[in-house]
């Protein structure tokens, strides 16, 4: 079971986040290295022009220090250097773990499913991948829109604090409204569901991005839609190796 | 040992399993997702906006 468990949501996980840096570079990179310059001050959108405000929310975050790197990063970024390579390689890396770690919460979930009598097919797998990206990016972005370089937030922790009771409420929500059997179950459910959007999430009183509106948009968007894609991947991929993997 | 114990001391083994596994899961999305240290923010940069995670 272990084994089934570790090759199943690793291999599939790794193999999907592959795919999802690839639906990354083809997509949204060109989009983050634009917000950077943006963020940077090498391109001005002529509503912030000389914009003080934006630096001086983004100096009072924890990880300014790391960030400022990044901007070095972009700008080697455009030349093509070792950086860029560098930068690219961690990307393609960090997608591949955290689609590891994706692949291994959805197997577990299988394994639950199994001991509770259901089989998951490639089908219900890829269902259960759109309902991981519902859980795990759709519903948090309705409070917390992926971020362009560039965007100034409210403080990262009580964001991470939302963005984890929204995950964990939304997976709940959807497991409940799948799985439950009674009307109090899907009762319970749209509580959950609806719970982190009433509660809402934390957000700052004024708005200091640099990056004009309609590239935070695209980004946004293209953010979601990569997810989707890349979550419907590993659905399928985490079936077909949980089944496989039957012994 | 009857039937009926060792199924369950089979189901027990199977739930550890399961919950051991989305512990890694767990630990694996808060390191590469959430982790504030500036190596790690830096190497998930990009991921981590492409992927929604609350990065800065």
């Amino acid at each position: 079971m272990i084994q089934r468990l570790f090759v199943g949501g690793l291999v599939a996980g790794f193999a999907a986040g592959l795919f999802s840096a690839l639906l990354h570079f083809a997509f949204i990179q060109e989009l983050i290295l634009l917000g950077e310059k943006y963020e940077t001050g090498a391109l001005v959108h002529f509503e912030t022009a000389g914009n003080a405000p934006a630096a001086e929310g983004h100096s009072d975050d924890n990880g300014d220090d790391g960030h400022s790197q990044d901007h070095v990063d972009g700008a080697a970024g455009e030349q093509g250097g070792d950086s860029a390579l560098t930068r690219n390689a961690l990307t393609v890396l960090f997608t591949g773990l955290i689609y590891a770690g994706y692949g291994l919460m959805l197997v577990a979930g299988f394994a639950l499913a199994e001991q509770l009598g259901r089989k998951i097919d490639t089908r219900e797998g890829v269902l259960w991948g759109v309902a991981g990206f519902v859980a795990l990016q759709l519903a948090p972005a309705m409070g917390l829109a992926p971020e362009l370089p560039g965007s100034v937030g409210a403080d990262i922790t009580q964001r991470q604090i939302w963005w984890l009771g929204t995950v964990v409420a939304t997976g709940g929500g959807l497991a409940l409204l799948a799985y439950g059997r009674s009307v109090a179950a899907a009762v319970a459910a749209g509580v959950l569901l609806a719970a982190p959007h009433v509660i809402g999430a934390p957000h700052l009183d004024e708005y200091f991005g640099s990056a004009p509106a309609e590239l935070g948009a695209e980004f946004a968007s293209r953010a979601l839609g990569v997810g989707l894609a890349s979550w419907a991947a590993l659905g399928w991929l985490c079936a077909r190796a949980w089944n496989s993997g039957r012994v | 040992m009857n039937a009926m114990t060792q199924t369950a001391a089979k189901t027990g083994t199977a739930l550890a399993s399961i919950v051991f596994a989305a512990l890694v899961g767990a630990t694996v999305i808060f390191f590469a997702g959430h982790a504030q240290s500036a190596t790690l923010h830096d190497a998930a940069h990009d991921m981590r906006h492409s992927t929604g995670f609350p990065c800065h």
